[in-house]
């Protein structure tokens, strides 16, 4: 492999990895803090893709489509909280898995009926439909540069939300102790829908962003949901931080695993994570 | 006034009946201790009287409203503040941050309750699972204080603690008393609850068999004493 090859391998697992952390940060808080596993996030992220190609179909923008897209998903978000997981909180696991995954086979069958089978393609801004010349013979995208620098700006935010802010705080209070967050006056409930509510429109921005690159096309969402459990398995449940290596890894590992030993490329991702559990059995920041 | 009043609470965990018609009161100002052997149902009061698990019957009343049904936060919003058994303190917060998560604007601030415990005052950029006991508990009642409370609860004031951070937080609780804010304390030290308590209450198998004065219960010391043996 040539280094240029090499390197544009490297900014293509990154960039995947940037966009899976966008996806796995909102389940890895759903599940730490309000313990619920929800197999229905992989469905924002294809809601949110198929948003981008329908809005920007119409307006010719996926600008316009993020800007709309977010407040629908985020309000789709506060709706599927309040109707269905605020039931969940206190059932155990199986009956999340069952209630969740009913809302996965909901939206696929929504998206058929609203938008068929049909692979879409989604058109990158104008702006950045150019090449950066990478070594002698490669060449990056300019739209996979703003889509990797988009994710930071997100998570640098997110970061800045976490640590900084009192809803932060309450969030990481809440996932250590939620009973003792209510105990001091704290409407948990509100903290909740409001935590899902932003991890859905996180997802809903991941498969916007990712549309244009990928296509849109059925069942992307169960794609992404199973890589992004296995960043939250291997970051630690309940850990941003962790999610954020997490998703580096599997995007690293899964870009490479295409690559250098397209048979198995699979079959990488678990590789790792099975290796990741072996020496810190609670993920990277477990 | 009565600030908080409980009134025959019958409490269950799923199947076991664990509160036998528990009434209790705490006047605005007051100090009221709560003692009793362990598993005796007193931070099953507490936690009645919070909404964290609600009486199956019985009533409770903040000022004169029923809370019954509340949500936790709302009663606490009424307040009335809680240093837990065990502290629940955060333990992947600094402690600076477990005193805002929750903080209420009001008389109390972050530099009164430095003041009140001066040792927090070094601590407050280290983890809560970096604090020793003594401090988790001084990090719990300024937490508790900067809600801004009318009444605070706590469940198990010094268990555990060393005699030195006893006295500390003993002296502060005092503190309380003199600002006029009421308390129900939670203890085993019986000798600083007498001295502390304007009433006494203790509790055997989920009823109260005691009230009264620390006269009164000097008067029949020798029953209670054997009341609180293990």
């Amino acid at each position: 492999m040539s280094f240029s090859l090499f390197g544009l391998q490297v900014l293509n697992g990154v960039e995947q990895g940037l966009l899976l952390f966008l996806v796995a940060s909102g389940l890895t808080l759903v599940f730490g803090v309000l313990g619920v596993l929800n197999f229905a996030h992989g469905s924002f992220y294809m809601l949110g893709a198929y948003l981008a190609f329908w809005i920007s179909a119409g307006t010719g923008s996926l600008l316009a489509a993020v800007l709309i897209g977010i407040p629908v998903m985020a309000s789709l978000g506060f709706l599927v909280e309040r109707l269905a997981i605020a039931r969940l909180y206190k059932r155990d696991h199986l009956s999340q898995v069952l209630l969740t995954y009913g809302l996965v086979l909901l939206f696929n069958e929504l998206q058929r009926a609203l938008f068929g089978n049909d692979v879409h393609g989604v058109d990158a801004p104008r702006l950045l439909a150019f090449r950066i010349p990478l070594g002698s013979a490669q060449e990056w995208p300019a739209y996979r540069v703003f889509t990797a620098a988009a994710c930071i700006a997100v998570a640098a935010l997110m970061r800045q939300v976490i640590l900084k802010t009192r809803f932060g705080m309450r969030v990481r209070a809440g996932a250590s102790n939620a009973e003792m967050v209510e105990a001091l006056g704290i409407d948990v409930r509100k903290l909740f829908s409001a935590l899902f509510s932003a991890g859905t429109a996180l997802a809903a921005l991941a498969g916007m962003l990712a549309a244009p690159l990928t296509t849109v096309y059925p069942g992307m969402g169960e794609n992404v949901l199973v890589l992004s459990f296995v960043v939250v398995v291997i970051g630690g449940i309940g850990s941003i931080k962790g999610a954020f290596f997490g998703a580096m890894l599997v995007g690293l590992s899964d870009t490479f695993g295409k690559v250098l030993l397209p048979g198995l490329a699979s079959a990488m991702v678990y590789a790792v994570m099975a290796a990741v559990l072996l020496v810190r059995p609670r993920g990277l920041a477990g | 006034m009565k600030l908080l009043e409980l009134i025959d609470l019958h409490t269950f965990y799923g199947e076991s009946h664990v509160l036998h018609g528990v009434s209790l009161s705490v006047n605005a100002g007051e100090t009221v201790t709560l003692m009793g052997r362990n598993g005796m149902g007193k931070t099953t009061t507490i936690r009645s009287a919070l909404g964290l698990t609600p009486p199956r019957s019985g009533e409770v009343r903040v000022r004169g409203t029923t809370v019954t049904r509340w949500p936790a936060h709302r009663i606490a919003r009424e307040g009335i503040a809680l240093v837990p058994e065990g502290r629940g303190i955060f333990p992947t917060l600094t402690a600076r941050e477990n005193l805002l998560v929750s903080a209420r604007p009001g008389r109390w601030t972050i530099d009164r309750v430095l003041r009140l415990f001066p040792r927090l005052g070094e601590r407050l950029d280290h983890l809560g699972a970096q604090l020793s006991g003594g401090e988790q508990q001084m990090l719990s009642i300024a937490r508790a204080l900067l809600t801004n409370p009318s009444l605070i609860v706590l469940d198990g004031a010094t268990e555990g603690l060393a005699p030195l951070v006893r006295q500390e937080i003993w002296s502060a609780v005092r503190q309380l008393r003199g600002e006029g804010t009421a308390a129900l304390i939670v203890d085993k030290e019986v000798r600083a609850l007498l001295e502390i308590g304007d009433r006494h209450l203790i509790m055997v198998k989920g009823r109260i068999v005691f009230s009264g004065t620390a006269g009164d219960w000097r008067a029949r010391s020798e029953e209670n004493l054997a009341l609180l043996r293990a």
